[in-house]
């Protein structure tokens, strides 16, 4: 982040942002962390369409899957689950 | 085009990526995301100002995956109206970048602020000349970027830092304007309300908005733990009490014949035929920071008795309306 931002000059014609955000990692926003137990998972997917981020994708085994790169630890998930099978868990 | 199925939608792509800089537990990504995931193929977004485009284009990212403009606060539907156009006219020459394509997407995402008060001219003139875009209202119900404003949008009651209750008044005054009446009356072929709670719902109604010709109007209640007062964990929860209190009743209106026809969706239309679900407004208002003053330093009976009757009044005309 410390490489030097382009200025108006330099910029591509009518795309002002040229960076995508992925460049820019929320993970340390959060105090906790959501653990999914797969052992009690239902593989409802809800958690994906709940999560503010777009942090939680569904894996080719139907199990659902948390990138942590960018969990602001807002706990939606957890509170949501049907199973009640996220458990959010203070960071170290 | 993949149908709209949970499992089908749990693996398309999403158009808002991660990486954004709204508040963490925020409904209005929540939003986005569902509605995004109906999109056909080719999409269009414009922003109007408010904590969605801020924090998805702070300079240098962008967290939109598909082409986005932002523009002014007050003309998020004007933008849209041109690019329709556009489009349109892509079409029909059959030249420029666009013509090949079979459909583009149009859709708008404004806050209760960009719509209710500042954008409500664009949005009623991109309505009356029958742009084809879809227009969603992310209705958090004050002004939340700039510091919890309140705005056209913000209910009877609810404290704001322009409408503070304290010794003065308790909470805003006046009360929220009928929005989707006021788009229904310019005869918008599609109008629904939406709920992040119910995802397939929303994804359902966001398909058939984009796929009506015309243009078409989506409002969904977007909890805000800033600006409500809430832990960010508890948004979703109170989203859907919103709906089971029917302070926010989810229903679709269409226009037949040059009538509008109102249908309840699934979780209204259960409550209409099961009156005794219905939940009291206090187990939504209760846990609201901004509803505070309803309960303490002592519970406002005739307040709440007050706001539980307009709540009812409403819920009945539109049960009225739907014919249940
Ligand atoms: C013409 C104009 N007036 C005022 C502002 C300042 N402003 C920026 S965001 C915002 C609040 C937006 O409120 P709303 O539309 O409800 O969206 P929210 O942030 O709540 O999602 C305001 C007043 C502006 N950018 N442009
Ligand atoms: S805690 Fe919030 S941000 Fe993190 S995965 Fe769960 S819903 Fe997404
Ligand atoms: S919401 Fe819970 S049960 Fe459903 S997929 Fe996510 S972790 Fe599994
Ligand atoms: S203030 Fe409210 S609407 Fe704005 S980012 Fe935070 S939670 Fe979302
Ligand atoms: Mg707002």
């Amino acid at each position: 982040m410390s490489e030097r931002k382009r200025g108006w000059k330099t910029l591509p014609k009518g795309a002002v942002p040229y960076k995508s955000s992925k460049d820019y990692q929320t993970g340390d926003w959060g105090v906790a962390k959501p653990i999914i137990d797969r052992t009690r998972c239902s593989k409802c997917t809800l958690c994906h369409f709940f999560c503010p981020e777009g942090a939680i994708t569904v894996r080719v085994d139907g199990y659902t899957e948390v990138n942590y790169d960018y969990c602001k630890g807002c706990g939606v998930c957890a509170n949501e689950c049907p199973v009640k099978c996220i458990k959010m868990e203070m960071k170290k | 085009m993949s149908e709209i199925t949970l499992k089908e939608m749990s693996r398309k792509p999403d158009a808002l990526i991660c990486g954004g800089r709204l508040c963490a537990g925020c409904d209005e990504t929540i939003v986005v995301r569902q509605v995004m995931k109906a999109t056909r193929g080719p999409t269009i977004v414009t922003s109007a100002t408010g904590c969605l485009e801020v924090s998805t284009s702070i300079f240098p990212y962008t967290s939109w995956e598909v082409p986005w403009m932002h523009c002014a606060f007050e003309n998020v539907a004007a933008l849209a109206s041109g690019i329709e156009a556009t489009i349109k006219a892509m079409h029909k020459k059959k030249e420029g970048p666009l013509a090949k394509y079979p459909t583009v997407d149009v859709i708008s995402f404004a806050g209760d602020g960009g719509t209710y008060d500042i954008g409500l001219q664009a949005l009623s003139g991109a309505i009356e000349r029958g742009h084809d875009f879809t227009y969603v209202l992310i209705d958090n119900e004050a002004y939340m970027n700039t510091g919890i404003q309140r705005s056209g949008g913000t209910p009877f009651g609810a404290s704001t830092t322009t409408s503070p209750a304290g010794k003065v008044i308790l909470g805003k005054t006046e009360t929220k304007k009928p929005i989707d009446e006021i788009i229904i009356a310019h005869g918008t072929p599609y109008v629904a309300t939406i709920n992040t709670a119910w995802p397939l719902d929303v994804m359902k109604k966001a398909r058939k908005a984009i796929e009506v010709d015309g243009p078409t109007f989506l409002h969904s209640l977007a909890p805000c733990s800033r600006g409500w007062r809430f832990p960010p964990e508890k948004t979703v929860e109170i989203g859907r009490l919103a709906t089971q209190t029917c302070v926010f009743p989810l229903f679709e209106c269409r226009q037949e014949k040059g009538k509008p026809v109102y249908e309840l969706s699934a979780p209204s239309l259960a409550i209409a035929k099961r009156p005794e679900n219905k939940k009291p407004i206090e187990a939504y208002l209760e846990q609201q920071g901004r509803y505070r003053h309803f309960f303490r330093p002592a519970r406002k009976e005739a307040l709440l008795k007050e706001l539980q009757e307009s709540i009812d009044t409403r819920w009945q005309i539109l049960c009225e309306k739907a014919g249940v």
